[in-house]
């Protein structure tokens, strides 16, 4: 019975722990770079949220999804801004929000995260690596932050002309910085 | 010492390679903002970019050797008022030499777009990334560009009127042949 009763209560605070882990939007950014024949546009999300489950002594066990509202997109200026939302782009219309859900998340040292994942921009998922480093900060939060590079060709991001990678370049460097509360 | 009677070849070279460089440039800018996002629209404005900054270099080479060689004097019999108008159509041409395409330059870089020479050297923002300052260097390209636009066409239109009207074989002086 006690055992029982200890077992209830650790899970209940496994559970509230993890109901607790969140992300604070206000203070976390996702931003990429693309390069038009040479010219680095830097482009960022202003709104996204992540769900989270995540104990850093069992990290493999851990979950992960992220979601982006790509209608909170900007890159350039106004006018490229605004390129971006077209149906030859995002698709924002159709496709609003872009997703992240881990498949797997592998410890490389401390402090150090691998995580593979399933990567949807507007209805076409592919498989990413994700480096990530944690860093402890103020009051329990967590600064998780990396970069990857993905194939915007490969999410039909730029279709018709724009398929052409001598103008804007295929390769998108993305890079995040998440503070996350709870881990 | 000898009063020279045309420009010096290099001096020459300076004047017509600058002289088919701006006005293709400005030529090409008029066209290329009219068209719509594309690939092309991308492309041609990196090639104005290199191109205005391959007048900035040149203009400044230019002035240089403009400085250090002495320009043909004008003619004895030049009415004074023509001899100030040459003067300051000249020097007004040196200064927009310069000041337009730094004024392309800026304005490129507070729409957030870095001039990137030949698509391998990236230059140096000269301004912060601004929107509002964007839309400000942008009438400034334009008002620099049209002026030096209005110069060149007056600067030939008093090089044809010496040729054609005065006959004094002005022109030769700048001749490359």
């Amino acid at each position: 019975m006690r055992k029982l009763i200890f077992f209830v209560g650790a899970f209940a605070l496994a559970v509230t722990a993890n109901a607790q882990q969140k992300l604070v939007p206000v203070q976390s950014e996702i931003s990429f770079t693309v390069k038009q024949m040479g010219v680095p546009l830097d482009g960022k999300f202003s709104r996204f949220d992540a769900q989270l489950a995540f104990d850093s002594k069992k990290p493999e066990a851990g979950k992960i999804a992220i979601s982006i509202d790509l209608g909170s997109a900007a890159v350039g200026d106004a006018d490229t801004t605004k390129e971006l939302k077209k149906p030859e782009w995002f698709n924002q219309a159709k496709f609003p929000t872009a997703t992240f859900s881990s498949t797997s998340i592998k410890s490389m040292g401390p402090g150090k995260l691998e995580v593979a994942g399933l990567l949807s921009i507007k209805g076409n998922a592919k498989p990413v690596i994700v480096p990530v480093t944690l860093t402890p900060g103020l009051s329990g939060m967590t600064l998780a932050q990396g970069s990857f590079i993905i194939k915007r060709v490969d999410f039909k991001i730029g279709e018709g002309d724009w398929t052409d990678v001598s103008i804007v370049a295929d390769d998108v460097a993305v890079k995040f910085k998440l503070v996350l509360t709870g881990i | 010492m000898t009063v020279p009677v045309r420009y010096t070849y290099p001096a020459i070279a300076f004047h017509w390679l600058l002289a088919f460089l701006i006005a293709g440039s400005f030529a090409f800018g008029l066209y290329m903002v009219d068209l719509p996002f594309s690939p092309a629209r991308i492309q041609q404005y990196n090639w104005h970019k290199w191109a205005g900054i391959t007048i900035l270099v040149l203009s400044a080479l230019r002035l240089l050797w403009r400085l250090s060689h002495r320009p043909p004097v004008l003619d004895i019999n030049t009415p004074i008022w023509q001899a100030k108008a040459s003067r300051a159509t000249h020097s007004l041409l040196y200064l927009l030499f310069f000041s337009a395409p730094l004024a392309g330059w800026a304005y490129s870089s507070a729409a957030g777009f870095p001039v990137v020479y030949f698509g391998l050297l990236q230059l140096p923002d000269l301004v912060p990334r601004n929107p509002d300052l964007a839309a400000v260097l942008k009438l400034a390209h334009r008002f620099t560009t049209y002026s030096l636009a209005a110069l060149v066409m007056l600067h030939v239109a008093a090089a044809l009127k010496h040729q054609w009207i005065d006959r004094d074989r002005l022109l030769a002086r700048m001749n490359p042949f």
